[in-house]
Formats: C-alpha cells, sequence, structure tokens
C-alpha cells in the first residue's frame, strides 16, 4: 500500500481573511491611552466601569450550584416550560389574550441572536407556505450588520431597509418610516425594536406605534420584535414592551426576540427568548420550530435560564429585580442629562433633545465617518458609526472629556 | 388566516417519543434503555463529584466577570479542549496551527464547522460537495448539515448487521468511488448508535484511501473516555489523522465525559497546514458564530476549564470518567454472561466487543415491539440499547426478556 504524500496546498487556501467586528474593541484594549474610553460596548456597566449582578442573582446560582435535587440533564429542546411561560408572561403581560387564547408559544434561544436566527429559520422554512421564503423583510436603517448577517445566513437574501433614524433631526421620522412601510411589499416581514433600538436608541411614541401597527394591518406585514432591553429603557416593564402589546391586542400574529441580557447582568450565559403568537396551528408550527432547534444547538444552556425563571416565579423577588431594572433606566437617564447639561453649557450650535428624550443604554449623534475617527484616532473615544455610543460608559470620572470631545467633533475644522 | 396556518405537524424525534412513551408506562418493571445519557446503578442521572466542586468554586469566585464571552469562547477551555483531543504535546498544537472554536455541545460544533465547509471549501459557496455520513449514524447529523446548506447527503456503508460488526469492505469501497474532496463524517470513538469502532489497523487503511482522494475529515467525538476510560485511547484515531498530516475538524462535546448535558459544551477543534491558514479559517468562523448565537455561554466551559487545567482536578475527573465507562462495562460483560447462561441462540459476543455506551444488540424490529409492549423494556427500533440504561437490579429481567424475544418472536 503506497503512502501518498499530503499536499503542500491547504484545503482552506480559499477562505478569505476578515477582519473581527470585535476589532474596534480590541483597538479599545490596546490602545494605552490613559482617557481611553469605550463607549461602543455591549453591556450595562455602572458607575464604576464594571459590569454588575444583583446580588440576588449570585445567591440564586449558589443555590443551584448546591441543590442535590437537580440533575444535569438534556433540557427540553425548546427549553425549560418555567423559562418560556416567565419569559411569555413578562413580554405579553400574565393577561393577555394570546395567553389566555394559548395561542402563543415560546423556545429558550441562546441570547438574543439566537433567538433571531431561530425565528429567521423559521420564516424561511414556512412563512407564506413556502419551503424557502426567502424574503423580503425590512430592517430599520440603520441597524447593525450581524442583523442583516443573520438573516441571511438564515436563507433570507432579500433583506430591505425602511428608513428609521434622521440625521437631521437626530430622532425617529415617523412619517418616512410610515411611507416605507406603505410602499413595502405586501406580506413582507418587518423587524421592529419595541423599545431600545441598536444602535442609536430612537424610540417610537405610543401614538406612532398605533400609525405604524395600522400599516402593519393594512398591508399584511408580519412584525418581527426585538426587544432586548424591556424595563431598562424607561423603566417600566410595561411601557416598554407596549407596541408588542399592542399588536397582540390587535389580533397581530408576531414573532418577538427577547434577551434577558442586560436585564439581568448575565451576558454571558446567554439567555434569550423567541415568543411565537399566531392564530391557529401552533402544535405543529412548535414541532417544526423543535426541528430547527436541534439543528442550530440541539437544546439551550440551563443556567442562566434558571436563574431567570426562578427570579421571575418568586414575588419577592421579582420586586427586588423589578427596582434593579429601574435602577439601570433610571442611571441612564441621569447620565444622559448631564451629557446633555454639559454640551448646552460648552455651547455651539444644537439641540440636545435626541440625548434625554430617549432612555435606555444608547445615545446617537449623527456624526460623519470624520467626527467619529477623529473621536477614535485623535481622542481615544471609541464609538460607534453614525455617533452611537453606550451611555452607560459614560461616568463622573469621563463626563467633561467625553463632552467636550464631542463638542470639538462637532465644531471644529477637522 | 394564519401565516403558519399551512404548517404540517413534524414527525417526533424517535429517542425523546420512547422517552415520553416510557415516562407514560406505569409497569412496576419497566426500563428504559433508550436515553442517551448516563445513569448510576441506582438508575440515576450522575453528577460527577469533580463537577459539583468546581460549580461550587466557580460561584464563590467574585472576581468572575459577567460580560459575553469572546465570539470564539473562553480562550482557556478552547486549548485545553483541543489538547484533550490532540494530546498535550501534539506536533501540531507546537506548530501552531491547531485553533478551537467553543460552540453549543456537540451539535453546535458539527453546526459551524458545516456552515464553514459549506462557505469555503472546495471551492466558495459549494453546496453541492457530497457529504458522507455512516450507516446507520447518529440521527441529528443529516440535519445538521442539510440545514447548513449542503444539498448532497449519502450513507457510507459501515455496519454490517450479518456479522454484526464493521463492513470495512463496503466502507472502503465508499472511500474508494466518493467523489475527490467529499467530507466524510467520522465517529471517534465509540460509534453510535452501532457501539462498533475500526481497529486501529482498519483505521489505518481508512487514513490511506483518504489521503488519496483527498477527502476531508470530520471528526464527531462525543464519548472521549467514557469509550474505553482512556483518553488517548478513544482519541487515538483523530491523532493518526494528525500525524499523517490531515486537515481536519473534530466536533468535541463534552456532555457525556463531564456529564453536563444541561450546559451545553462543545469545541470544534480545527487543524490547518499552517498558521496563516488557520487564522483565515478562525476570522471566518468568528462571523458564522457571531450570526448564530453571537457568544457561547460561560457556565460550562468555565467549568472544563477550569478541570482540565488544574492538575488535582484533572486528576479526579478523570477518574469520574473510568467510573463511568467501568460501569458500562461491567454491564456489557454481566448482559453477555447472563445470555450464555440462558442459552440464547445466537452469538452475543458483540455486546462486550463493542463500544461506548450503545450497543446495537441485533434484535429485530418485531422483537424489539415485543420488549417494549410485553416487557415493558423500551428500546430503539434498531436494536439499539444504551448500556446505561441496565443496572444490577433489572439486569437479570432485561436478559430473560431478551432471551423470551429471540426465541418467541421471529
Amino acid at each position: 500500500m503506497h503512502q501518498h504524500e499530503m499536499s503542500t496546498c491547504s484545503v482552506f487556501d480559499g477562505a478569505v481573511f476578515i477582519s473581527s467586528e470585535m476589532k474596534l474593541t480590541e483597538d479599545f484594549k490596546r490602545d494605552t491611552h490613559p482617557n481611553k474610553v469605550n463607549l461602543a460596548g455591549r453591556e450595562y456597566v455602572g458607575e464604576h466601569g464594571h459590569t454588575t449582578w444583583l446580588p440576588l442573582v449570585r445567591k440564586i446560582k449558589q443555590q443551584i450550584a448546591t441543590d442535590p435535587t437537580l440533575f444535569p440533564e438534556y433540557p427540553p429542546i425548546l427549553g425549560i416550560p418555567e423559562f418560556t411561560q416567565r419569559a411569555t408572561e413578562l413580554a405579553l403581560g400574565k393577561d393577555s389574550p394570546a395567553i389566555v387564547e394559548s395561542r402563543v408559544f415560546g423556545i429558550q434561544t441562546v441570547g438574543s441572536t439566537g433567538a433571531v436566527r431561530l425565528g429567521a429559520e423559521l420564516l424561511r422554512s414556512w412563512y407564506c407556505s413556502s419551503s424557502s421564503w426567502s424574503g423580503p423583510i425590512l430592517l430599520s436603517s440603520p441597524c447593525d450588520d450581524s442583523l442583516t448577517g443573520t438573516f441571511k445566513a438564515a436563507g433570507i437574501e432579500d433583506v430591505q431597509h425602511y428608513r428609521y433614524w434622521d440625521a437631521e433631526s437626530n430622532d425617529v421620522c415617523v412619517e418616512n418610516m410610515v411611507h416605507d412601510l406603505e410602499n413595502a411589499p405586501e406580506r413582507c416581514v418587518v423587524v421592529l425594536f419595541a423599545s431600545g433600538h441598536h444602535p442609536t436608541g430612537a424610540e417610537l411614541s405610543q401614538e406612532d406605534w398605533k400609525r405604524v401597527a395600522e400599516v402593519m394591518m393594512k398591508r399584511q406585514l408580519f412584525p418581527f420584535f426585538l426587544m432586548s432591553a424591556q424595563g431598562l429603557c424607561s423603566g417600566s416593564l410595561e411601557q416598554d414592551a407596549w407596541a408588542v402589546r399592542h399588536c397582540v391586542s390587535l389580533g397581530l400574529e408576531l414573532l418577538c426576540a427577547q434577551s434577558f441580557s442586560y436585564s439581568f447582568g448575565l451576558y454571558g450565559e446567554r439567555v434569550g427568548h423567541l415568543l411565537c403568537v399566531l392564530k391557529q396551528n401552533m402544535l405543529a408550527v412548535q414541532s417544526q420550530a423543535e426541528k430547527l432547534v436541534q439543528t442550530l444547538w440541539s437544546c439551550p444552556p440551563m443556567e442562566g435560564a434558571r436563574v431567570v425563571a426562578t427570579i421571575l416565579s418568586n414575588p419577592a423577588h421579582l420586586v427586588e429585580w423589578q427596582e434593579s431594572v429601574k435602577g439601570i433606566a433610571e442611571h441612564c437617564m441621569l447620565i444622559r442629562e448631564r451629557l446633555r447639561e454639559r454640551l448646552r453649557l460648552l455651547g455651539g450650535p444644537g439641540h440636545w433633545d435626541h440625548i434625554t428624550k430617549p432612555g435606555g443604554l444608547y445615545c446617537c449623534f449623527g456624526l460623519n465617518a470624520q467626527q467619529v475617527e477623529f473621536l477614535i484616532k485623535r481622542k481615544h473615544i471609541y464609538l460607534l458609526p453614525h455617533g452611537c455610543l453606550n451611555v452607560s460608559a459614560i461616568n463622573s470620572r469621563n463626563l467633561d472629556y467625553v463632552a467636550e470631545a464631542i463638542h470639538q467633533a462637532m465644531h471644529s475644522q477637522l | 388566516m394564519s401565516i403558519f396556518g399551512e404548517v404540517p405537524q413534524a414527525a417526533p424525534v424517535a429517542v425523546f417519543k420512547l422517552s415520553a412513551d416510557f415516562r407514560e408506562d406505569q409497569h412496576p418493571n419497566k426500563v428504559n434503555l433508550g436515553v442517551g445519557a448516563y445513569r448510576t446503578d441506582e438508575c440515576q442521572p450522575w453528577v460527577l463529584p469533580v463537577v459539583r466542586k468546581v460549580e461550587k468554586m466557580i460561584t464563590d469566585d467574585h472576581s468572575l466577570n459577567h460580560e459575553y464571552l469572546p465570539i470564539l469562547g473562553l480562550p482557556e477551555f478552547r486549548s485545553s479542549a483541543s489538547k484533550i483531543a490532540l494530546g498535550e504535546d501534539s506536533p501540531a498544537i507546537k506548530d501552531n496551527r491547531v485553533g478551537a472554536v467553543q460552540c453549543l455541545g456537540g451539535t453546535g460544533a458539527l453546526k459551524i464547522g458545516a456552515e464553514f465547509l459549506r462557505r469555503w471549501y472546495n471551492g466558495t459557496d459549494n453546496t453541492k460537495t457530497p457529504i458522507y455520513v455512516s450507516a446507520p449514524t447518529w440521527e441529528n447529523h443529516n440535519a445538521v448539515f442539510s440545514n447548513a446548506g449542503f444539498e448532497d447527503i449519502r450513507p457510507y456503508k459501515y455496519w454490517d448487521a450479518g456479522k454484526r460488526g464493521l463492513d470495512l469492505t463496503g466502507f472502503l469501497g465508499d472511500l474508494e468511488s466518493a467523489p475527490d474532496h467529499s467530507i466524510f463524517v467520522l465517529h471517534a470513538c465509540a460509534h453510535n448508535p452501532t457501539g462498533t469502532d475500526p481497529t486501529q489497523d482498519q483505521w489505518k487503511q481508512i487514513a490511506d484511501v483518504m489521503k488519496q482522494k483527498n477527502l476531508f475529515a470530520f471528526f464527531d467525538s462525543a464519548y472521549q473516555g467514557f469509550a474505553s476510560g482512556n483518553l488517548e485511547k478513544d482519541a487515538w484515531a483523530i491523532r493518526y489523522f494528525v500525524s499523517q498530516g490531515f486537515e481536519l475538524f473534530c466536533a468535541q462535546s463534552f456532555s457525556k465525559n463531564f456529564g453536563l448535558y444541561n450546559e451545553r459544551v462543545g469545541n470544534l477543534t480545527v487543524v490547518a497546514k499552517d498558521q496563516d491558514n488557520l487564522n483565515r479559517v478562525l476570522s471566518q468562523m468568528e462571523k458564522i458564530v457571531r450570526i448564530t448565537w453571537s457568544n457561547p455561554p460561560s457556565q460550562g466551559a468555565r467549568l472544563v476549564a477550569i478541570t482540565l487545567n488544574t492538575p488535582e482536578l484533572f486528576a479526579e475527573w478523570k477518574d469520574n470518567v473510568k467510573t463511568m465507562a467501568d460501569r458500562v462495562l461491567l454491564m456489557r460483560a454481566q448482559l453477555k454472561e447472563k445470555l450464555k447462561a440462558l442459552g440464547t441462540p445466537g452469538t452475543w459476543e458483540h455486546i462486550t466487543e463493542q463500544i461506548g455506551m450503545f450497543s446495537f444488540t441485533g434484535l429485530n424490529p418485531k422483537q424489539v415491539e415485543y420488549m417494549i409492549k410485553e416487557k415493558h423494556i423500551y428500546l430503539m427500533a434498531s436494536g439499539r440499547i444504551n448500556m446505561c440504561g441496565l443496572t444490577s437490579k433489572n439486569i437479570d429481567y432485561v436478559a430473560e426478556s431478551i432471551h423470551e424475544a429471540v426465541t418467541t418472536v421471529q
């Protein structure tokens, strides 16, 4: 038998190098400038500059680790029922007609990315009786590249955008959005941020949502909500979920991808949920969702979901948790107010409503590429395209520096 | 009118349906030989003592942050997991041409590997590259590759029902006739569902043909340590292929050997020609992970990393793994003995020749039905049993029932 020489080429020769999405964060880590600030991070950080845990979360994790009745068995494919039940109630409200009428089911997913991916796979496989629906799907402009990538990876190639953020007004332009939806192909899927738009933070009012929902119904557009930080934006769980609940009350079918990363500080545990509100045929759709889950991750990781389920199921824990969520929302609002005040004092033309109007983690200054580069390269302040930033990373130690730098970026000749 | 109104009910997964039927069964002597998880002699799930210990360490460690893990996963997990597969002193590791991606269990590792191969292997976005899976194989292999976009998934001959062993001739024949650059999913050890592994000599023959034909080796390693009780022995095939210069993927699962079924701890080990190729591959895999689950979960990976990287804990873990493997070996030996003592027709050597959690008993579908309906012993229609479902208390009943099935049902 011959010993064949292995070829000197690699079977991976065709793979092209692609720079990491995390490059910005990596550049920040390597930056040695004493005043560097990372406003492009994905986590909520407290005044001390670190992510936080509720003491309650630690306590519950300890309980789980020492509970002799808990066995590390394969969980159900769709996740633990206590978790999906609570997550559903959280999003829709316990007395939601959809829950009462058993027209809703939930799937525990690997973070909200997992929820979006699974929802995309479900749509690709089954939307409109198609065996391979490829779109169109409408995403907000702007939005995360990875959001587009997730839908495309699931086979939904036709990704279009509706106008959302308006650079002129530094706010949502509802007129444009409604216009784009009215002209969207009938029955296309529309991705909507219930609250906490990423990356701009810009929000729709309840009146705006009513208009949007009306158009969705008229044109038979299917809503796919993203709700990654329920409670963190306004401080109220109900208010942040209002858009979803309103659509449900109108009888719309919808998907909603939820994340528990921010509200529980459980980023690393990947606790997500895909909510499915249907008119009928729930069991069949559930069975197909199970099949899809098996091609992605088989079944979800337990630790984080157990913690969330435990907290949401216990009245006292629930209250403590709600208080902490409110605390986060209030902290973000405080930073926004202080930033706004600083910028106002620094003078120069400009309105600063867009900083304090929305709540939650993100805020957008509508900067151009040059201004953003100035902030990153010259001031060592790392932020996202269009001048979107994570306000929680601004604290009493860096507020002046950040405010002055933004002021400089907006008003100097660069 | 619902937009999902026409969606048909999917058929339930056989092994889960079996477990559901078992749960509903009220018979006092019922036995579940279907589930793919370890059970103690009391028929209970087992939390490895080392796992309990490390879990507590983690919750007591106030210095740990709760942030997202890097997209590719916890670095100390990835490197230690790859070392487990390839060996601490693997020349490939020394050459800096081994990398890894932390994934959601073995399934997740297969998923990321499949998605990468579809995009970048054998051309760009070539969905026509044939994927070969063993006949039979774990029922989810097909779905993972198919959902990743591969259009041509084929069986390769593996199980010889007649002689109750490996059909090496058929296997080698399918390798020879496969189109060049086809991808072969190989079970590193403890083949699921047959429990039948190639011998070292047979692996050499397999590797030789694969080299000739430039076939891609995608190992599925879900039972390392669990099969023979020895980590090195169970990784022999992977290490042999690496020593022969293959570039390959290895999807590792730590569900069974750590008993961490619920935390989804997996690792996709990548062996490339050189560091440059490795970096390009990992950069693309990062992109794929980002749009699948974004970042992997931290709990299980931390636990495994701490265990593998701490000498006393590593020793304790190997011991725990051996405990599980030894119990399985004991059940195999005893079942065979009892069947021989009963004079059950047929040969039963395969019960101890096969390795790992599963055994292909050779029972036909009618006999299986008899076992389930009349004896309340649940096993797969293929005749596959999970040896972990056997205990000192039920083994007599199971042996007698197999005897009955074989002698009264044709």
